[in-house]
C-alpha cells in the first residue's frame, strides 16, 4: 500500500483571470487510512499548488468553514473520509447555490444578513437584572430547542435546498432553525418581533418542504421541521391569544 | 486619506474578541466599536472548547477555594491579585451569559449545573453539554448582531500595528478577499487573536491559532510573558489531534495503561484522573517510556475508558464525544475505548497585559489567551480560560472604550507614511513576490517537528539550543520563500506565509524562555533542572524582540498576597 494514490479533481477559478470554473486534477498520495477530503486538499497546497483556495480550521466537525460539494454532495470535508470514495476519483467543488469567490471559496454574506434578520438573540420585555441571578431552565426545557442550536452555519443546507437554488431572498433553513432556536427558549419573549421575517412570501412559506436540508445536515438539525413548526406559528398568531410567551 | 476610524478596534472575532466589543458598546453606547478577524467570528477556535467554564456560584464553593486551586494549578507563577479579582468577576460573566442565551446544562432546579474538573476541589465547571465552546462562542456572536455601534471586517488579516509615539493608533490590514491593504484608525485597539498552537505538529488547535497577536505586539515593542508555558493536554486523539475533553474524566472516566491500571495513582494517588493537565500529560510520557503504552500507527497511547458510565449518562453529559469518536475514529465510546495522547492545548505565555489589558503600548490592550494578564501562571487549569476569556475580554473592552473616550483623536498624517511603508512591505515580501525556491509547507512542517521535539512536555539544554538553530535555519529558509499565488482574490497562500512568519517569531520566543528557566514548573518540565526553584524562578520571563538576534529576556516578580508559596502535590 506504499504507493496508493487518489485521484481529487478540484474546482479552480480566480476571478482576475478565469472566465468560468474548471477543474483541476491532481494525484496525491494516499498514505494514511484515516486522511480525509480536506486532509487531501491540505496535501496539494503544501506540496503540489499553493495557489488552490479553500477554507478550513478546526477539522473536528464544529467550526463550519470547510462545506464543500464531494462528488455532488455537500459535505465537511474534514470528515468525508478518503477510503468512503476510493479508488474512484473525487470531484471537489465549492458549495452549490452560492456565488463563487475563489476556487473552492463562496460568498457566504447573504446568509450573515438573513442570520441577523431573524434576531437571534434572547428579546425579553423586560431584561432581568444579573444580580438577580439566572433564569430558571430545565434540561427538558432546553430539550425543546437544543437541536436547532446545533447548527454550525456550514451553508451545506442551504446548498441542498432547490428553493435557495432559485429564489436566494428565500430565508432559507439555518437561518430559520435559527430563529426557531430562540423562538422555543423559555427565556424568549420575541416571537412577535421575528414573525414578519419569518411569515415574509420569501419566508417559511417559500419552503417547498424537499426536506434536503435535513437530510444533509453534518449536525442533526432538522431545518425542515423547523420549517413546518414556523409555518404553523405564522398561522396561529391570527387565530390565539398568546401568554406569557409573545 | 481618509480610513475606516474607530474608537475601540478589537482584533480577533472569537469568545473574548466578542465579549470585548460588547463590553466596550455598553460602557460608551456612542462609541465606533470595530472588530477585525481573519474568519468569521463563528469559525473562532472558542469553537471547539468542550468541557466548560469555571466559576464559583454554589452555596458549598468559595472564591478563596477557586483563587487556591488557581494558584496551585499555576504552580504558584499566577499573579494572586488577578487571580482574586478573576474568581469574583467569572460567576457574574457566566449569569450574563445565561441571560444571552447560552444553553447551560441544568440541575433539577432549574439552576446552573457543573461538574467536576482537573485540579478543582469542587465542582464548579459550568457547562453546555460537552459544547461548551460552541455554544458560547455563537451566544455571545449573535448576541453581539443586535450592536448597532459594532461594525465588523470579517475575513481581514493584520499585518501591522499602527503606533505613533508610543501610542497605539490602529491597525493595517490586508482585506483577504480583494487583496487590498488599509489602514484602520482606532484610538484604542484590542489584540484578542488566540493563541499559537499550530506551532506544534501535534495540536488540538485549528488552523487559524498562529499567534497573530502576540507577533505583533511583539514587534511593536510589546513583552511576551512567559512563553516557555504552553500546555498539553492529556487527551488528544492520535493522528488528527482532536481534543477529547477532561469533563470526560470529570465525569467518571478512567485513564488505563497496557496493563489495564489506572496508573495515575503512581503520580496522583489523591486526585487521579481528576489531577492537573501538566501532571497527567508527564505521567502518561512516563508510562509510554516505561513500556506501558499501547502501540498503534500513530505513536504509543492510552486508553480513556467511559463504558462504565452507560450510554444514558454519556448521551447526556457527553454526546459529541460520542459523535466524534464516531465520526473521526470509528468507535463508539459506549462500548469501546478512545485511544488518547498528550497534545499540544494551549498557551499560557502571551502578550505582557495587566488586570484591565493593558500592555505596555498606550491605547494597546490583549485579552483572552493571547494576552498573558499572570491569570494561568505555569499552568492553566481546565475550564478557567472559556472563563478568562469573558472576565478580561469584559474587562478590556471596558477599559479600552474608557480610554478612548478621552483620548485624542488620530491623525491621518502619520498613519498615510505608515500605512505607505506597510503596504510596500506586503506587496513586495507576498503578494507580489518575485523569485524563491522555498515551498512554505515543508518549512512549516519542519518548525513544527523540531518545537514537538524541542519543546514539548520534556525539554532540556541541548534540545533547546538544537531548536534555537533549528529556528534560525528555517528563518534564512523563510526568506527565500516563493509564493505560487498571484492572485489579489481570496490568496490563502499569502496568509500562509504571513502566518508562518508570526510562528516563527514566537516560536522563538518559547524556545528562548524556555532555556533560560533552568527549574522545573507547571507545564515547563526541564529533565536537567527537574526541581522548581523559588529561589531563583519565582518570576515572569518577559521576551522583548531584538531585530535579527534572540530576544533579551527580563524578570519581573510573580505578584503574591495571600498564598505562600509550598510543595505542589496532588
Amino acid at each position: 500500500m506504499p504507493d496508493k494514490k487518489v485521484t481529487i479533481r478540484a474546482t479552480r477559478y480566480d476571478p482576475d483571470k478565469d472566465e468560468k470554473p474548471r477543474l483541476q486534477v491532481y494525484e496525491i498520495p494516499f498514505y494514511d487510512e484515516s486522511m480525509v477530503v480536506l486532509d487531501a486538499l491540505n496535501y496539494i497546497k503544501a506540496n503540489v499548488d499553493g495557489s488552490l483556495s479553500y477554507r478550513w480550521s478546526c477539522r473536528m466537525g464544529i467550526c463550519g468553514s470547510c462545506g464543500m460539494m464531494v462528488n455532488g454532495t455537500p459535505k465537511l470535508t474534514c470528515n468525508a473520509f478518503l477510503r468512503d470514495y476510493w479508488p474512484r476519483p473525487i470531484v471537489v467543488q465549492p458549495l452549490n447555490n452560492f456565488p463563487v469567490i475563489r476556487d473552492l471559496v463562496i460568498d457566504m454574506d447573504d446568509f450573515m444578513h438573513k442570520l441577523k434578520s431573524v434576531q437571534p438573540w434572547i428579546i425579553r420585555k423586560q431584561e432581568i437584572p444579573l444580580g438577580a441571578g439566572e433564569h430558571r431552565q430545565t434540561n427538558e426545557q432546553i430539550d425543546d430547542f437544543r437541536q436547532f442550536s446545533q447548527c454550525i452555519n456550514c451553508m451545506l443546507c442551504y446548498a441542498a435546498c432547490p428553493v435557495y437554488g432559485l429564489n436566494d431572498e428565500f430565508l432559507g433553513p439555518a437561518a430559520t432553525a435559527l430563529a426557531r432556536r430562540y423562538n422555543l427558549d423559555s427565556r424568549d419573549q420575541g416571537l412577535k418581533q421575528r414573525l414578519p421575517v419569518l411569515a415574509d412570501p420569501d419566508g417559511v412559506w417559500e419552503c417547498s418542504f424537499v426536506g434536503e436540508c435535513s437530510v444533509v445536515c453534518p449536525k442533526g438539525v432538522d431545518p425542515a421541521k423547523a420549517i413546518q413548526q414556523t409555518k404553523l406559528d405564522t398561522t396561529m398568531r391570527f387565530v390565539l391569544p398568546y401568554g406569557n410567551r409573545e | 486619506m481618509e480610513f475606516e476610524s474607530y474608537d475601540v478596534l478589537i482584533v480577533g472575532g472569537g469568545l473574548a474578541g466578542i465579549r470585548a466589543a460588547i463590553a466596550a458598546a455598553e460602557a460608551n453606547p456612542r462609541a465606533r466599536v470595530g472588530m477585525v478577524s481573519k474568519v468569521y467570528p463563528m469559525r473562532s477556535h472558542t469553537v471547539s472548547a468542550e468541557g466548560g467554564a469555571a466559576a464559583v456560584l454554589r452555596p458549598e464553593d468559595s472564591y478563596e477555594n477557586h483563587a487556591f486551586d488557581t494558584i496551585k494549578g499555576s504552580d504558584y507563577l499566577a499573579d494572586q491579585d488577578v487571580v482574586e479579582a478573576f474568581v469574583r468577576e467569572a460567576p457574574v460573566e457566566i449569569i450574563q451569559m445565561e441571560h444571552w442565551g447560552c444553553p447551560w446544562s441544568r440541575d433539577p432546579d432549574g439552576k446552573i449545573s457543573a461538574r467536576p474538573f482537573g485540579g478543582m476541589t469542587t465542582w464548579r465547571t459550568c457547562f453546555a453539554a460537552d459544547k461548551t465552546g460552541f455554544y458560547m462562542l455563537h451566544t455571545v456572536f449573535q448576541t453581539s448582531l443586535k450592536y448597532p455601534q459594532i461594525t465588523r471586517h470579517d475575513e481581514a488579516f493584520v499585518t501591522k500595528l499602527l503606533v505613533e509615539d508610543s501610542r497605539c493608533v490602529g491597525v493595517v490590514a490586508l482585506d483577504i478577499r480583494t487583496g487590498r491593504i488599509d489602514a484602520i484608525t482606532a484610538k484604542s485597539v484590542i489584540l484578542a487573536t488566540g493563541g499559537l498552537g499550530r506551532v506544534y505538529a501535534f495540536t488540538t488547535n485549528g488552523n487559524i491559532c498562529t499567534g497573530d497577536g502576540m507577533a505583533l505586539a511583539y514587534r511593536a515593542g510589546v513583552g511576551l510573558k512567559d512563553m516557555e508555558m504552553v500546555q498539553f493536554h492529556p487527551t488528544g486523539l492520535p493522528f488528527t489531534g482532536i481534543l477529547i475533553t477532561e469533563a470526560v474524566r470529570g465525569e467518571g472516566g478512567y485513564l488505563l495503561n497496557n496493563e489495564g491500571e489506572r496508573f495515575l495513582k503512581r503520580y496522583l494517588p489523591n486526585k487521579m484522573e481528576l489531577g492537573p493537565r501538566d501532571i497527567i500529560s508527564r505521567a502518561m510520557l512516563t508510562e509510554f517510556e516505561a513500556g506501558r503504552g499501547f502501540e498503534g500507527p500513530h505513536g504509543k497511547y492510552m486508553h480513556l475508558d467511559v463504558r462504565h458510565l452507560g450510554e444514558k449518562v454519556i448521551d447526556r453529559k457527553l454526546p459529541f464525544m460520542r459523535e466524534l469518536g464516531r465520526e473521526f475514529m470509528g468507535i463508539d465510546i459506549v462500548k469501546d475505548p478512545i485511544p488518547v495522547r498528550p497534545v499540544q492545548h494551549y498557551m499560557m505565555g502571551g502578550v505582557a497585559a495587566d488586570i484591565s489589558g493593558e500592555t505596555e503600548i498606550l491605547g494597546l490592550y490583549a485579552a483572552g489567551e493571547c494576552a498573558n494578564v499572570g491569570l494561568n501562571g505555569g499552568n492553566r487549569l481546565g475550564s478557567n480560560s472559556l472563563s478568562e476569556c469573558l472576565v478580561f475580554g469584559a474587562a478590556s473592552g471596558r477599559a479600552a472604550a474608557h480610554y478612548a473616550a478621552s483620548a485624542k483623536p488620530v491623525t491621518a498624517n502619520p498613519v498615510d507614511a505608515m500605512l505607505w511603508d506597510e503596504a510596500r512591505r506586503v506587496e513586495s515580501d507576498y503578494l507580489e513576490k518575485k523569485g524563491g525556491d522555498e515551498r512554505i509547507g515543508p518549512i512549516r512542517e519542519e518548525m513544527q517537528r523540531e518545537m514537538d521535539a524541542g519543546a514539548g512536555v520534556f525539554r532540556t539544554k541541548e534540545g533547546l539550543e538544537k531548536l534555537i538553530q533549528q529556528l534560525g535555519g528555517l528563518r534564512d529558509r523563510f526568506d527565500r520563500v516563493k509564493i505560487d499565488d498571484t492572485s489579489k482574490t481570496f490568496n490563502t497562500e499569502v496568509v500562509a506565509a504571513l502566518e508562518l512568519d508570526y510562528m516563527l517569531e514566537v516560536s522563538q520566543a518559547i524556545a528562548v524562555s524556555a532555556l533560560a528557566r533552568e527549574e522545573s514548573r507547571g507545564a515547563h518540565a526541564r529533565r536537567d533542572f527537574p526541581e522548581r526553584d523559588d529561589e531563583k524562578f519565582l518570576k515572569h520571563t518577559i521576551a522583548y524582540r531584538k531585530e535579527g538576534a534572540r530576544p533579551r529576556l527580563e524578570y519581573r516578580d510573580v505578584k503574591i498576597t495571600n498564598f505562600q508559596p509550598k510543595a505542589r502535590t496532588y
